[in-house]
């Protein structure tokens, strides 16, 4: 079955503290921080979208594989800022790392598991060999409205993999992949509208539990593993709540989901929060390490993989940026109104 | 206001602002960055070839602009400076401000940003910029 063979991050410099925010609406700063257990995001500088954040992971992702990028014959990348409404983002990335032309491109939608989507096509087009290695990115430059409770959590990042079968490249083999999928409109954003919309509490016992327990559910019941299996574990992450307590309903310790948790120090990436979840889970694993990753995308669905390491991690490791070397690297705080400068909020007419 | 609007040239430019395409003669080895079509140095004898480059290099000279051009007013103060490219050749090109002091000599690498965005309706124009290692 198909395999990573690369992977590579990116995540603006740029952070705004809870603090900053909850000060311009009134709110309480420390019950917010409870409450959605997070204490800053990243902002995108004012040159980043999600093309330029797609980019810089895939082009990582390419030099943590080793291969040369005339291999990628696919390329797909899941978001829901694409910079253009009508105008690939995957046919930018293609370009932007090298690939040739005989490569099957297209951007993906589906909230904040548009990336995880694309990781299942690749997959799919891997095991049928129509290709032999194909990449697939998951990027946003997230939207929340001012003031807002999703404007403390949307944040800008992204991560991008690189799927293959070759056993001497593949440094974590999928051993298993399943969606669970239903119509539920828990979040959404019109065509031409500059902010998402959302059904408040509605989002969360109908929507993320629901589909990411099920999607969960499914996948232990098609592999016969159970939670104590998995070294490690990544659940979308909306904020720093809702994947403790799910981890939590489904039977993971805090233990195991703690290398994959970053929304507490950089947001909801949205199409990339659960990549990033497994491209940090997967700087710390050690060959034989399984981690289970379950995305989720408001609309609603969950993508669940079973993914064991391979011993071939440790080769490839001194050539990856790992994702909390880039947390804590060179970070910028904004205040509120470069913050909103940076995220082309400010009108001037 | 802005440099451009059709898009044949952005097309055009797309090798050389994403990847840093440039080209090298075989004759005599000398790396070009934009492109030439003819070699300085061999005239009629050159024979180009398209050369990617590493986008790996160092800060040869930096100024920071205060007072931008209309494109840019939104973005200063920026520094643009001159990269020498491990491979040769001087790159002029913006220089990103990471948290590394920007100096003559600071290591650079490649970076890929919007450079500038046509209004509500243009094309973005994305370009490599320069990053402190």
């Amino acid at each position: 079955m198909a395999g990573i063979v690369g992977y590579g991050v990116y995540i603006p410099i740029y952070r705004i503290r809870v603090e900053d925010i909850a000060k311009v609406w009134n709110e309480d700063a420390e019950a917010i921080k409870h409450g959605l257990g997070i204490r800053e995001k990243t902002v995108p500088g004012r040159d980043e979208d999600a093309a330029t954040i797609a980019v810089e992971a895939s082009r990582r992702a390419v030099v943590h594989s080793g291969l040369s990028p005339d291999k990628i014959q696919a390329v797909y990348v899941g978001s829901e800022s694409h910079p253009y409404a009508v105008k690939p983002t995957a046919t930018i990335v293609k370009e932007a790392i090298g690939a040739g032309t005989a490569v099957m491109t297209s951007d993906l939608e589906f909230a904040c598991k548009a990336g995880t989507a694309g990781m299942q096509m690749v997959m799919g087009l891997v095991d049928s060999r129509m290709i032999e290695y194909g990449l697939a990115a998951g990027s946003d430059t997230s939207q929340g409205r001012p003031g807002d409770a999703l404007e403390y959590t949307a944040s800008a990042g992204g991560a991008a993999f690189i799927i293959g079968k070759e056993k001497k490249e593949v440094i974590a083999d999928i051993l298993k992949t399943v969606s669970y999928t239903t119509d539920t409109p828990d979040f959404w954003r019109r065509e031409g509208a500059g902010f998402p919309s959302h059904g408040g509490r509605f989002t969360g016992e109908p929507a993320y539990f629901k589909h990411i327990q099920n999607a969960t559910k499914l996948l232990f019941e098609t592999t016969g593993f159970k939670p104590t299996d998995f070294k490690y574990a990544v659940f979308h992450q909306p904020n720093g709540k809702f994947p403790t307590n799910v981890a939590k309903m489904l039977g993971f310790s805090e233990k195991q989901i703690e290398p994959g948790l970053l929304t507490p120090i950089i947001g909801n990436t949205y199409s990339g929060a659960s990549m990033l979840g497994l491209a940090a889970t997967l700087d710390v694993a050690n060959a034989g390490d399984k981690i289970l990753v379950t995305s989720f995308g408001s609309g609603a669905g969950s993508d669940s993989f079973a993914i064991q390491v391979t011993d071939r991690i440790d080769d490839k490791r001194k050539r990856s940026v790992k994702v909390q070397d880039l947390i804590n690297a060179h970070k910028k705080y904004v205040d509120y109104s470069t913050y909103l400068k940076n995220r082309g909020s400010i009108r001037k007419r | 206001m802005l440099m451009e609007k059709p898009s044949a040239g952005l097309w055009r430019k797309i090798k050389a602002r994403y990847n840093l395409v440039g080209n090298s003669c075989k004759t005599c080895g000398k790396a070009y960055f934009p492109p030439r079509i003819v070699c300085r140095k061999c005239g009629r004898e050159s024979k180009m070839e398209n050369k990617k480059f590493s986008g790996n290099g160092e800060v040869y000279s930096f100024t920071k602009i205060r007072v931008p051009p209309d494109t840019f007013k939104d973005e200063a103060p920026y520094i643009v400076g001159v990269v020498k490219l491990d491979e040769g050749p001087m790159v002029e090109g913006h220089i990103l401000e990471n948290g590394t002091e920007i100096k003559i000599g600071t290591k650079v690498r490649s970076a890929f940003r919007r450079m500038y965005v046509d209004g509500e309706e243009g094309l973005i124009y994305y370009h490599y910029k320069f990053e402190p290692v």
